[in-house]
């Protein structure tokens, strides 16, 4: 009794003393994504030293070629045009899905909600299975294109049948939000099912691409995910005060100096479109948003000025681990999304069972 | 003047809720709202505190049409206490409570030493000192009600507004809250306006009493002369007996058991 009460002083301890160093904490994660991107980029079926990697990356952003006049021009190659844009890729699709995941929960008021929830991804897998179907000429900008507008038409949908005064009495509220989210996903799946089913020959396409990949990632794809991804969180790290707020409720917002309605729209729009130009380039990868902020929370606390920072770069360096495991580690490349979903499903099981369980011991 | 509210109607698309409401209220009283269920008092509320916006008439705060002041400034003047508050994320005590500062704080930085002198010593009148660093969904209902209380009191306005603020709470718990708010009325001149279940507490505590029902006032005025049997029995449908209590000075209700209760 008397062990237990003093255990739970020392954990409570250990927790606010974690919750401070926000910056250190950030700065030690930057740190450890550098780390991550260099050794990944040394991996793979050609073995690179590290040295050799960050002289080549260096010599290309200064435009000095002096420090690689002895490697050979095959190690250039692949390393900046082949490794690096994937690896790049793949942080920024990782942080854009974890902060897209901080804002949901935050506006949802649901710690298990992430950009899957509300349908946006179904939306998105929805418009790239048509285009794969009907536009298989269009060559690699129809995918993404139409990926997008799936998910932004899939996010108007859903919002317009949460609002208005009928469905609900206070604009947007979560659960509304939520069921409209599962409604239009169910349609959607059920969609893309059929669209699977009439694609005859160009259904591995489909497949191939709902499973989440980051094999042949240009530098194109890297401006434009940088682009989105650092507009959206400089946007949402902006509104992340206002975010806390509305986790009290929306009246208790409205006294606080915020106009919740407005807010949540802005944090909606915005998280969603970051969530669905990552999905337009990788395809579906699932639990990243959902697992990285619930982490992340127990480390920084709920405090969304803190939480969604250190998730951004969290986020980053998960994906890109995940996705080097897949492609230098694992005999055979697996689809990251089914990487994904096998490691942080279980997990997140664990996580939720065991918060579950000490939740029920407190009650009782 | 606080509120000066001219003939104001809100509806949702069932029907109305509120019908050609006009009343006046003064700086540096207690307000008590009285109904019966679903008779639109929340409504009438959120209409205050500009959660919602009235479909006709309009609403002057200290002069300004309500619906012109910005929200940052309202939150200066204006706080709320709702009931069956509850969060979902285990933020701690202290910064729930130091959320009632954010009106006073620019978005990007941290609260002063005097920001915290504040909430410290808020804290301490309300008594959820001792909770300070405990996770918030770990409080029972009581608790959490008086961090909100004490968050609402960080804030500093001239009005704060209770919605069945005491409704979680046990019999210490409510006279303390009510004790405070009732003493910075009587000597800060802060205008609060609350919503009872409590008619005999509404009785001991308010200055002013305004019985709403089917979304209209019925009846408003000095709390004394509010209570009266015919106006409980108007408003409630209830029988009672009204009987003088000296040690409050005020009048109190005993309710009668229905006519079905015979049975």
């Amino acid at each position: 009794m008397v062990l237990g009460r003093c255990s739970a002083i020392v954990t409570q301890r250990i927790k606010k003393s974690l919750y401070r160093h926000t910056a250190w904490k950030l700065l030690l994660l930057l740190a450890v994504l550098s780390a991550a991107v260099i050794i990944s980029t040394g991996m793979g079926y050609l073995k690179i030293g590290f040295h050799d990697v960050v002289n080549i990356i260096v010599s290309s952003v200064t435009g000095n070629s002096e420090r690689i006049k002895d490697l050979e021009e095959v190690f250039r190659v692949v390393v900046m045009d082949v490794r690096l844009p994937r690896i790049l890729c793949a942080v920024i699709v990782g942080a854009g899905l974890a902060v897209s995941g901080c804002v949901y929960q935050g506006i949802l008021l649901n710690p298990l909600a992430d950009p899957y929830t509300l349908g946006i991804s179904a939306g998105a897998a929805f418009g790239a299975s048509l285009a794969f179907l009907f536009f298989p000429e269009a060559g690699l900008y129809a995918i993404p294109c139409f990926a997008f507008s799936g998910a932004a038409v899939t996010l108007f949908v859903v919002v317009w049948l949460s609002s208005g005064k009928t469905f609900s009495r206070d604009g947007l509220s979560s659960n509304s939000l939520i069921l409209s989210g599962i409604i239009v996903g169910s349609i959607l799946s059920a969609g893309i099912s059929f669209l699977k089913y009439i694609a005859d020959e160009e259904v591995s396409v489909i497949i191939f691409w709902l499973m989440g990949s980051f094999a042949s990632k240009t530098w194109t794809d890297v401006w434009i995910l940088l682009m989105v991804v650092s507009m959206g969180f400089l946007i949402i790290y902006f509104y992340s005060r206002d975010l806390n707020v509305i986790a009290l409720g929306g009246r208790m917002a409205s006294t606080l100096g915020i106009n919740t309605g407005r807010v949540t729209m802005i944090l909606l729009i915005t998280s969603s479109l970051v969530a669905a130009v990552c999905v337009s380039v990788s395809g579906i990868i699932g639990f990243v948003g959902l697992l990285v902020p619930h982490m992340i929370r127990s480390i920084t606390g709920p405090d969304n000025t803190r939480l969604i920072p250190v998730s951004l770069v969290a986020g980053g360096i998960l994906l890109v681990t995940a996705d080097t495991i897949t492609r230098a580690v694992l005999p055979v490349e697996v689809p990251i999304g089914v990487l994904t979903a096998l490691i942080g499903g279980p997990f997140f099981c664990y996580v939720f069972r065991r918060n579950h369980l000490r939740n029920r011991g407190k009650q009782a | 003047m606080i509120y000066a509210i001219d003939n104001i109607s809100f509806a949702y698309d069932s029907g109305n809720i509120l019908e050609g409401i006009s009343i006046q209220l003064e700086k540096g009283y207690f307000y008590g709202i009285l109904g019966p269920n679903g008779c639109g008092k929340t409504t009438f509320l959120d209409l205050l505190i500009r959660h919602k916006k009235p479909n006709s008439g309009s609403i002057m705060f200290s002069g300004t049409d309500l619906s012109k002041i910005s929200r940052k400034q309202l939150a200066r003047k204006i706080a709320l206490v709702s009931q069956n508050f509850y969060i979902n994320f285990p933020y701690t005590v202290r910064e729930v409570v130091i959320m009632g500062r954010y009106p006073y704080i620019s978005r990007f930085s941290s609260p002063s030493s005097k920001d915290l002198d504040r909430v410290d010593s808020i804290m301490e009148k309300t008594g959820v000192d001792l909770l300070s660093d405990n996770f918030i969904t770990e409080l029972s209902g009581g608790e959490r009600q008086r961090v909100v209380f004490a968050r609402a009191l960080v804030q500093d306005t001239d009005v704060i507004i209770l919605d069945e603020a005491t409704s979680n709470l046990d019999i210490r718990h409510t006279i303390d809250l009510l004790d405070i708010v009732r003493k910075r009325v009587d000597q800060k001149k802060l205008t609060v306006i609350s919503v009872f279940q409590d008619i005999n507490l509404a009785a001991r505590y308010c200055d002013r009493l305004i019985f709403l029902r089917n979304g209209t006032i019925l009846a408003q005025g000095k709390t004394e002369e509010m209570i009266n049997e015919d106006l409980i029995q108007k408003v409630f449908d209830v029988e009672s007996e009204i009987r003088f209590e000296p040690l409050y000075n005020t009048s109190q209700v005993i309710f009668k058991r229905g006519a079905h209760a015979v049975l």
